[in-house]
Parts: C-alpha cells; sequence; structure tokens
C-alpha cells in the first residue's frame, strides 16, 4: 500500500548513513593529518568537509521531497523531521574535522607529543559516536542512541586529560607551547563533535518516542516536541 | 478557558438490523471546537455522526443503546422533538443539494418552514447567513436566480449558508467538501474556520490532511469502535493507539 513511500525512507537511511560514513573519514583523516603528520590526509578531510555540504543539500531536498509529496504523519514525520536536524549537526561535524584539518597544516613536521596519544583516542571515540547514532536511527533503537549519549561523558573525559597533558607540556618546554595551543584547539574541535553526535542521538530517540530531553535543565523530565 | 462539552456519548451501541455499527462509543465533543471524524469506510464514523441529529432514524430497522446527549439532553428521549433537534444540530452532505428554487428561497427555507414570515427578518436571514458561509458577495445581485446555476463549490457554501440560517449550535459535515475542487475546498475549510467561533463543528472525511488542517480534535474510529480522540496534532504526531498509527500512516491492512 505504501511501498513507494517505504522505499522513499529506505533512500533517505541509505544516504544518511552514507552522511555518517563521510563525518568518520573527516574524523579520522583529521586525526590522522593531526597526529601523524601526513599532509595527504588532511586534504582528504577537507575534500570529505565539501562532500559532507553537497549530501546534506541531497538529503535536505530528498526531505522536502518526501514531505511535499507523501505528508508523512506519526513516526513518519518524525523520522524526516529528525533527519533534516541531524544532516545540520553533521555537516558541523565536517566543518569541524576540517577545521582540525587546517590546523594540521600549521604543525611543524617536528617529533609527535605526548599528548596525543589521548588526542587519537578522542577522536576514535567521536567517530564512534557518530556511528552509533546513525545506526541507532536506522534499527530505530532507543537503547543504542541512548548510549551514545551517555559515551560522551567519555570524550569529555578525554579532553581534559588532554588538556593536562598539553598543560604539562607547556610547563617543562615553554618553546613548544605554540603547538600545544594548537592541539588543544584541536581536542576541543573533537570534544565538539563529540556534542554534535549527542544532539544526532537525542533526534535518534526523538524519532522514536516523540519525546526531546530539555535542554536548559538536565533533570527535567523529557517534553514533546508538539502539542 | 476550560472546553465544555456540547455533544457527550456514553457506551452508545448502534445497529442496522443484526449489524452492530457503533460499539461502546464514549466521548465529549467540546463546544466551539472543530471536531474530525476519521476511519476506513465501514468503521462508523458516519454513523456517529447521523446519530446526532438522528438521520438515522431514516433507516428502517435500526437501534440504539447508551446514551447520547446534546446539552445535556438525551438526542434518543422518547417524545423528542426531531424537527427542533435537527434545527439546532445542522448538517451538510457530501454533495451539494440544493433545493430546485431561488438563491433566496433555498436559504429562507428553513426559516420559513420553522414560521418565521416576516419579510424584513427573513432578508436579514439570507443575508447574514449568505455572508457567514462566504459566498454573499458572488450572489447578492442575483438571489432571484435559481440555485442550480451556481458551481459546485458555490452549492456547497449555499447549503451551509442554508443550514446556518435556522441558527443552529452545531454543524455537521459529512464529507462536505470531497466533490469539490482544491480551490472551493480552500474557501470552504477556511469558513469552517471562522464558523467554529459562533457553531460547533463535526466533521466526517476521509482526507486525513484536511482534518490536520481543520480540526481541533480528531476521533479515529476502527470497526465501530472508537480507538482514539485526541488534540489533532497529537493525533497525528504521536498516537498513543498502533492501530491509529497504522491507519494514518497508511499500514493498515
Amino acid at each position: 500500500m505504501r511501498n513507494r513511500f517505504d522505499q522513499q525512507l529506505e533512500t533517505l537511511h541509505q544516504e544518511l548513513m552514507a552522511m555518517g560514513a563521510m563525518c568518520q573519514e573527516a574524523i579520522a583523516a583529521a586525526a590522522a593529518a593531526l597526529l601523524d603528520r601526513e599532509p595527504a590526509m588532511a586534504e582528504i578531510a577537507i575534500t570529505r568537509e565539501v562532500e559532507i555540504d553537497r549530501q546534506e543539500r541531497e538529503i535536505e531536498s530528498l526531505c522536502m521531497a518526501l514531505l511535499l509529496r507523501q505528508q508523512p504523519v506519526a513516526r513518519d514525520l518524525r523520522a524526516v523531521s529528525s533527519a533534516l536536524k541531524m544532516i545540520g549537526d553533521m555537516e558541523r561535524i565536517g566543518d569541524q574535522a576540517a577545521d582540525i584539518a587546517e590546523i594540521s597544516r600549521h604543525l611543524g613536521s617536528g617529533c609527535p607529543l605526548p599528548g596525543q596519544i589521548h588526542i587519537r583516542d578522542m577522536a576514535q571515540a567521536a567517530a564512534r559516536m557518530v556511528d552509533g547514532s546513525v545506526e541507532a536511527f536506522i534499527k530505530k533503537d532507543l537503547q543504542a542512541a541512548q548510549d551514545v549519549i551517555q559515551y560522551d561523558d567519555v570524550v569529555d573525559e578525554l579532553f581534559l586529560r588532554v588538556k593536562e597533558e598539553l598543560t604539562e607540556l607547556i610547563r617543562r618546554d615553554a618553546a613548544g607551547a605554540g603547538e600545544a595551543l594548537d592541539l588543544l584547539m584541536a581536542a576541543k574541535y573533537l570534544e565538539r563533535i563529540g556534542d554534535h553526535a549527542v544532539n544526532l542521538a537525542e533526534r535518534v530517540a526523538y524519532s522514536i518516542t516523540g519525546k526531546v530531553r530539555a535542554q536548559s535543565a538536565p533533570g527535567e523530565s523529557a517534553y514533546d516536541l508538539l502539542c | 478557558m476550560a472546553e465544555q462539552a456540547i455533544l457527550s456519548a456514553r457506551d452508545l451501541d448502534f445497529f442496522y438490523g443484526a449489524a452492530q455499527a457503533l460499539r461502546h462509543i464514549t466521548l465529549d465533543i467540546p463546544a466551539g471546537r472543530v471536531t474530525a471524524l476519521i476511519g476506513p469506510s465501514g468503521c462508523g464514523k458516519s454513523t456517529f455522526l447521523r446519530t446526532i441529529n438522528r438521520m438515522n432514524d431514516l433507516v428502517p430497522g435500526t437501534r440504539m443503546a447508551g446514551s447520547l446527549t446534546f446539552q445535556g439532553q438525551e438526542i434518543y428521549a422518547p417524545g423528542l422533538d426531531v424537527t427542533a433537534l435537527r434545527r439546532r444540530v445542522g448538517m451538510v452532505f457530501q454533495k451539494p443539494n440544493p433545493f430546485p428554487m431561488s438563491i433566496y428561497d433555498n436559504v429562507a427555507y428553513g426559516p420559513r418552514t420553522h414560521g418565521e414570515r416576516r419579510r424584513a427578518r427573513l432578508d436579514e436571514l439570507v443575508e447574514t447567513s449568505l455572508r457567514a458561509a462566504a459566498i454573499w458577495e458572488e450572489v447578492r445581485d442575483r438571489l432571484k436566480k435559481s440555485a442550480l446555476g451556481l458551481s459546485g463549490g458555490q452549492q456547497q457554501r449555499l447549503c451551509i449558508a442554508r443550514a446556518l440560517a435556522v441558527e443552529p449550535e452545531v454543524l455537521l459535515m459529512d464529507e462536505a467538501t470531497s466533490a469539490l475542487d482544491p480551490i472551493s475546498t480552500a474557501r470552504i475549510e477556511d469558513l469552517i474556520g471562522s464558523l467554529k467561533e459562533r457553531y460547533t463543528i463535526v466533521m466526517v472525511t476521509h482526507n486525513m490532511q484536511q482534518a490536520l488542517r481543520v480540526s481541533d480534535r480528531t476521533a479515529f474510529f476502527l470497526s465501530g469502535e472508537l480507538v482514539e480522540f485526541s488534540p489533532t496534532e497529537r493525533l497525528f504526531s504521536m498516537p498513543r493507539d498502533q492501530r491509529t498509527e497504522d491507519y494514518i500512516t497508511g499500514r493498515f491492512g
């Protein structure tokens, strides 16, 4: 009865998965550019960012066509509205990966820094959150979405650890302070990527339950977006 | 402002002979609001609409049980004046059905039936009703012309004017725009929005987007049962019942 609609929703899922994969690649490439000093990786991250922007427009027009032609209601409407919000966060993730790649270009080709190990962990954790959110959306898995939201604590803790490591580095060798600050900015971008992934996961939860978490008051109970 | 129920059904059953068309319907229709009744063909939504002004009385072998009240009065009370009920509860049908007479006489028909003979009063009722139905400007210069010369959309607005002329409290609309083009439909939907300030409107529609556009509350019927009755945005965004979800998203059946 609604084969065509289901096909279009399936296409939307595939395109979102593709966008999620682009984000992960961008994060991994940016981290490699930063930590392994590989300029080719910076190029990949920046190219991915352009592709991510294009993919955002592609998915947006797919959602617009779905809204216009199918006039979805209930969970279908929530899925499309969530997709529209999610691509905005993924677009920001792409930007931040590109920002990290830009930082890597400023860094000299000197020897690797001690703080780098936990920046790599941060990059892996952030990419994992993006992947987890998109997969939760496609599988309509509320628990997986909540796991992503929880996992942001890991990224936040890693960020604090990186900060301490870089502080210690500056204390020992003031000459490396400029580079340490660049790395701190990169770490902050990764921390922000984690926050965007939390937004993704919250949208997934909304598409499943119809409820969104109150942003201003963490202890507050969830509220309905409509009515 | 608290919503006051103008119509209340309690455990309402309705039968056509042996066939049960409504099963234990319990709902309160708020005054001054638009309530949409949706559901697949044969679900009981039109039967429910027609119990409200006892249009089903015309079908032989019908029987009801339970309670259905209008302003606290039992609609199916023995000895109830059905003509008086239908003056207070007007109805507009799927197909425009103007009488083969002038535009003026169509609108004046109801008030005349109810005994109004004063020419000035009739003139006033005709004009206010045609204005309320958003058709006055189009017909003011041809009131004595046959109503059958109007377009379908104009005829339907004329029928709404005719229903309003007896100053009802409730207006029942049974798929009142399903035979109209999109522009006429939009006009009538606008009209419904302006009428609800003064009337309670209960409408049956197969067009879910129309229910979304114009109604405050939506009732979903299935197999003679009321599955869900919620504020319209709630019903179409987060239905409580899986059967509602399946129906409105087209997964039903």
